[in-house]
């Protein structure tokens, strides 16, 4: 018989039995759903109540073909949005910043100023729409433009939800839109979280992402473990400032990535669940159940993708689907079959939100709470993840904890060893991948390849600087550097600087000018460069 | 031999690069890494400083042709042409051409094998 290892490394037997649940005790392991400590689901009823939010990633171009994208999105029966900006965006560069020359509009849209924003939004309602919105680096002055807008718009701040990532750990351990150095960039998350606590108590100011960990090469354990670790940092970042746990904690959310196997997936999110609420009731002592439940947008995986007949990611797409409903998603989004190849079309898209969409309504997926509960395998493979995970958040310890192993590098090097194992285990065939290493058809890897390509225009940034320049002319200049010279010595301080960057955005300074106005305080982020 | 793997303009995914580097590491190559978000300017200068005979440019975001052009520029005007520039990431089908006639000696798109990218620079290393 062929050994079969889970994607954490332990090996998967090809039978479970109640002599792999001894000692378990379903009241004290599981509980009942909505309750502590949530390894079911953080709902009662869960779907039964209330449906996953659908969510797709989008964004490209100017804001006025984001908008008009949302639009479609949103008449084909998608409830909330997850914009995608450009790199510029996310680098805090202006669209005619020499850098950002070739990256203007290309993997989001782009914004420069608040007027980008208002259009991005032009009609939709963001008192009932809520919006997540992938950025980190510059997540203060992007949510700052937010809540302008919804302020506008005349929407009341207790309506508005939205959800920054302004998760910068994983910036630097993935992904890398990392700007300021480490101390200051945490600042700026923790300022974030605390005017938002305060401000718009229904915004989610901080998704903790395992995703893209594990999307840069890491295991299954180690995505949720390091998602643990970066949550309890934030925690104590927060408890620093003297704000109580259960002030901010019930507005964390967390982002997670779902491909594999399946139920290798469904239990990493029951033990990441029961996990979660241990450490916030017993290490950080928080008393509200909101602040105990792992509340996640789980789905994506991209990089489960593959270039070979990409028709084949639809299947692979409805196997996601279906493992983040069976692991108790509060939100899900899915990868475009097209992933590995361009920016989604709009036919792409809109079969990853009708992928969910038949998952919801037709699988019956929905109808009944962690349906897997008390499986032999299931149950036997919570208990292992919960080891594995516990014992990864411990080598992270062992590095000097999540922030020192960030600054040393030593976790990005994990995950970089990681990733070339993986790329190992790919090539002798231990994970097999149909159409790669597995039935690989006979001819050119590329044949049939129906996938519409992105037409990227290079216009886009003419039209982006173009409108820039309209806006630096009208504006307010003086009240605009004033601004911004009140940002740079509010940053010299310690004090909140989300009151100061507000007060930048309303007088249209662009994102690159509220960018420089801290850098010049906060300087750069110099990356520990090694690849293993 | 020694390479230089590298990652050029604002992209910030180097899951590719750094297992690529560790492959070719693997291989006996000499790998020096820039790390993220390197400029041409500063890979031409890197890679002139290392005496490398390949450099490896990895892009994700899809501003591969624009990104590879500054670099193969910069070595011509600096009279280090004959360094070979690789590209590796997101590169459409359509673009592969495209690169070729830039001057960039091969294209591993999204999806090329581990061991194909390493024996192409085995086989450099051998000639």
């Amino acid at each position: 018989m062929r050994d079969i290892r889970a994607h954490a490394g332990f090996p998967v037997k090809p039978v479970y039995g109640p002599e792999d649940l001894a000692g378990f005790d379903p009241a004290r392991d599981l509980g009942a759903p909505g309750e502590y400590p949530f390894t079911r689901g953080i709902h009662p009823h869960m779907y039964r109540d209330r449906l996953w939010t659908m969510r797709q990633y989008i964004g490209f171009g100017t804001p006025g073909e984001t908008n008009a994208r949302f639009k479609y999105l949103m008449a084909h029966g998608q409830d909330a949005l997850n914009v995608a900006f450009d790199l510029p965006t996310q680098l805090g560069l202006d669209s005619d910043d020499p850098r950002a020359e070739g990256e203007v509009g290309r993997v989001g849209m782009a914004i420069d100023t608040l007027a980008d924003m208002e259009e991005a939004f032009a009609g939709i309602p963001l008192d009932r729409v809520s919006v997540s919105l992938t950025i980190n680096g510059m997540a203060a002055p992007i949510t700052a433009m937010y809540y302008a807008v919804a302020e506008k718009q005349g929407a009341a701040a207790d309506r508005v939800v939205t959800t920054p990532q302004n998760d910068i750990l994983k910036e630097f351990i993935a992904r890398g839109t990392w700007i300021y150095p480490v101390e200051p960039s945490l600042r700026l998350v923790a300022d974030l979280i605390e005017f938002s606590a305060k401000r718009y108590p229904r915004s989610n100011p901080v998704s903790v992402c395992g995703y893209h960990i594990r999307e840069a090469g890491c295991t299954t354990a180690q995505e949720m473990a390091y998602g643990l670790a970066i949550a309890a940092a934030y925690v104590q970042l927060m408890l620093a400032r003297g704000m109580s746990v259960d002030e901010f904690a019930p507005r964390i959310s967390f982002n997670f990535t779902c491909w594999g196997k399946i139920f290798e997936e469904v239990a990493k999110f029951r033990a990441g669940r029961r996990l979660y609420a241990r450490m916030m009731r017993e290490r950080f002592g928080a008393t509200n159940p909101r602040s105990w439940m792992f509340r996640s947008l789980i789905g994506g995986g991209g990089s489960a993708f593959t270039v070979q007949e990409p028709e084949n990611n639809i299947v692979r797409g409805a196997y996601i689907a279906l493992a983040a409903a069976l692991a108790g998603a509060q939100t899900m989004a899915l990868p475009t079959y097209d992933e590995a190849y361009t920016i989604p079309s709009a036919k792409a898209q809109l079969i990853a939100l009708r992928t969910m969409q038949i998952c919801a309504e037709e699988s019956g997926a929905a109808d009944t709470v962690d349906p897997l509960a008390g499986s032999y395998h299931v149950e036997a493979l919570t208990n292992e993840m919960e080891t594995a995970i516990v014992a990864e958040m411990d080598a992270v310890e062992r590095m000097g904890g999540i922030v020192e192993a960030v600054k040393s590098g030593a976790l990005q090097a994990e995950v970089a060893r990681q990733a070339y194992l993986f790329e190992q285990r790919l090539a002798s065939g231990e994970i097999p991948k149909v159409a790669v290493n597995a039935f690989v058809s006979e001819g050119p890897a590329d044949a049939d390849r129906e996938v519409e390509l992105y037409a990227f225009d290079p216009k886009v940034a003419e039209a982006q600087a173009a409108r820039l320049a309209r806006i630096r002319r009208e504006r307010d200049d003086r009240a605009a550097r004033a601004a911004l010279a009140r940002l740079s010595g509010e940053a010299r301080g310690q004090g909140n600087l989300m009151p100061a960057i507000g007060e930048a955005v309303a007088a249209y300074a662009t994102l690159g000018e509220i960018n420089r106005a801290m850098k010049d305080v906060f300087g750069e982020h110099k990356e520990p460069v090694r690849f293993a | 031999m020694k390479v230089l793997i590298a990652k050029p303009g604002l992209d910030g995914h180097d899951r590719g690069a750094k297992v690529v580097a560790q492959a070719l590491r693997d291989a006996g190559l000499e790998v020096v890494y820039t790390g993220l978000k390197r400029t041409p300017e500063e890979i031409v200068h890197a890679a002139i400083q290392e005496d490398v005979e390949v450099i490896g440019l990895s892009v994700l975001s899809g501003a591969h042709a624009l990104l590879a052009q500054r670099v193969l520029e910069g070595l011509r005007a600096q009279g280090a042409g004959e360094i070979k520039v690789v590209v590796g990431g997101i590169v459409p089908p359509r673009d592969v051409e495209a690169l070729a006639a830039l001057g960039v000696a091969r294209v591993f798109p999204m999806g090329t094998p581990l061991g194909d990218i390493v024996a192409a620079f085995k086989e450099w290393s051998r000639s």
